[in-house]
């Protein structure tokens, strides 16, 4: 057995390190091969839009994509932006209401408040329990003013996988566009742009074991000819949908980190569902801890769990020297707030603070688990001593029932 | 944002954890917060009813690491003093003890709080009036 080395990463729905083969690929394209791939005229220009050729063939196989149909972006973030933006710009003629949900990413509810502003007319949809969506209420929500649903493939709170499929079709029947943020989803699990019919998609290197600051918007050229209006103006490139010279580094990073998962994507599943369900069966047999989300149709390496009575941040403190995971507790936020994704998902405020999520990756082994493990249900234990919610439930009182002072 | 060693060290070895018996007319309770705001306090003070003296002082905290110990310090801090000498703390001084960043001074807020929720308790149950606190500060 190999010595264990701490810490622990277990984030990797936050950002994932970049695999050592992607970075190998990368670094001649900062010294030597280091063109602008717009220059048109001369070696130095031709390498550099050869390799962005190269790579967006690569990230387009990973989507079974046409490369043409890739346009590079800074990230997920600026891909959502430009998707959600440059359709309600293009169809404004069409219509203006626009079908999302209240689990999204902030990348993509941000971006609808902003279009309200505008005049968008935005839905968005309620989750059930388990964070799935009902399907009869986005039928129910279209009018003949929708002009795109837009709704993630993965949720990064909790991993569920919405019915991809099933949603892009009645998009299609309503002839609105659909759009989803694959990011969690994309290099973990299969995503087919052909056969789910997908006509945009935001997704990231840096999820998938490429470098930060790349990313890239899918736009469908054919049944139908998708079109969004440029959010970044200047010279043109990414056919005229994305101005700003090419990361060319970042864009060969990509290419390779998508490749590679290419290959690995399907026995790297296998692995991690198989170390995620060991976590989360130890996990649960600690009482009163509950899995957030369906556990039927969910991605394979994340587990969010709650455990009651105990608050994540501070259960969080004690591995988080040796473990690093998130929280839905509010105070591991900017905002003070719990996690609107649990919340929206009805879960009460209490155990949205006590939720912790795990993203197992690339580099998890099992000995990592079975230490998680012990030091989890370890902190949990503690944190429970010290809880005085912990013992009222011991007694008996039934927290809901009291009167807590506002504060 | 890394705590300060002296969160650290309360959290890892909080002082005088537990519970005091609430029927004892010389023990005061104050429970403070609410489960969906992300932290409860309870904080118990034993007063020695001929000196007028705390003489123990325990808690229970539901909340991150600065809420425990925050708790776990006003513990220490009031064991010994008069009653008096309790309402006297003030978030501040926790504050500035434990080193709080500005986004955990409701923390010690809480903790002036559940010091003064016991010992109205305490005053109370022995037939005194309570004290009226101002509100604190929002948090």
């Amino acid at each position: 057995m190999t010595q264990l080395q701490l810490p622990i990463y277990l984030d990797h729905s936050a950002t994932t390190p970049t695999d050592p083969r992607v970075v190998e690929a990368m670094i001649p394209y900062f010294t030597q091969s280091f063109g602008n791939a717009a220059s048109r005229n001369h070696p130095f220009g031709w390498k550099a839009e050869e390799a962005v050729d190269y790579a967006r063939e690569q990230v387009a196989k990973l989507i079974n994509a046409n490369p043409k149909e890739i346009i590079f972006t800074s990230g997920a973030t600026e891909a959502d932006n430009l998707g959600i933006k440059g359709v309600f710009e293009m169809y404004a003629r069409k219509g203006n209401h626009i079908i999302t949900c209240e689990t999204e990413h902030s990348a993509v509810l941000d971006t609808c408040r902003a279009l309200e502003k505008r005049g968008a007319e935005v839905t968005y949809l309620k989750v059930n329990g388990d964070g799935t969506i009902n399907l009869e209420e986005l039928k129910a929500a279209f009018t003949d003013k929708t002009i795109l649903v837009c709704l993630m493939f993965a949720n990064n709170e909790v991993g569920i996988i919405h019915p991809i499929k099933e949603i892009a079709a009645m998009a299609r029947e309503h002839k609105a566009l659909f759009m989803t943020d694959g990011t969690q989803a994309v290099g973990k699990v299969p995503v087919d742009v052909q056969e789910l019919g997908i006509d945009i998609m935001a997704f990231t290197a840096h999820k998938l074991y490429g470098p930060k600051g790349v990313g890239a918007l899918y736009v469908r050229r054919k049944n139908p000819r998708v079109k969004v209006t440029a959010q970044v103006d200047g010279g043109g490139h990414e056919r005229g949908m994305r101005s700003g010279t090419l990361n060319v580094p970042g864009i060969v990073g990509f290419g390779k980190a998508c490749e590679i998962c290419m290959q690995e994507m399907e026995s790297e599943a296998a692995r991690l569902s198989k170390l995620r369900d060991k976590l989360e069966t130890e996990l649960l047999k600690i009482e009163e801890s509950v899995v957030n989300g369906t556990v039927d149709s969910r991605l394979p390496h994340l587990s969010n769990i709650s455990f009651k009575f105990v608050e994540g941040e501070g259960l969080m403190m004690g591995f988080n020297q040796e473990i690093g995971v998130s929280s839905g507790s509010a105070c591991t936020s900017a905002s003070l707030e719990p996690s609107y994704v649990l919340k929206a998902m009805g879960l009460d405020d209490e155990l949205a603070h006590s939720s912790i999520r795990f993203s197992l990756g690339r580099n998890t082994t099992e000995e990592q688990i079975d230490y998680t493990i012990e030091k989890v249900s370890k902190a949990v234990q503690k944190m429970r001593d010290l809880s005085p919610l912990w013992e009222m439930h011991l007694d008996g009182i039934d927290i809901s029932s009291i009167e807590w002072a506002e504060h | 944002m890394a705590y300060s060693k002296k969160v650290i060290d309360h959290y890892e070895n909080p002082r005088n954890v537990g519970t005091l018996d609430k029927a004892k007319n010389n023990v005061g309770t104050g429970l403070v917060g609410a489960p969906e705001c992300g932290d409860v306090m309870r904080l118990q003070i034993e007063v020695d009813d001929e000196s007028g003296v705390i003489k123990d002082a325990k808690f229970k905290t539901f909340g991150c690491g600065s809420a425990i110990a925050s708790s776990s310090l006003a513990t220490e801090w009031l064991k010994g003093k008069s009653v008096d000498e309790a309402l006297a703390i003030d978030n501040m001084e926790i504050v500035k003890e434990l080193e709080l960043p500005p986004v955990k001074i409701h923390c010690s807020v809480l903790a002036e709080d559940a010091i003064k929720a016991a010992i109205n308790d305490y005053r109370v149950k022995n037939d005194l009036e309570p004290i009226k606190f101002e509100d604190s500060i929002v948090h």
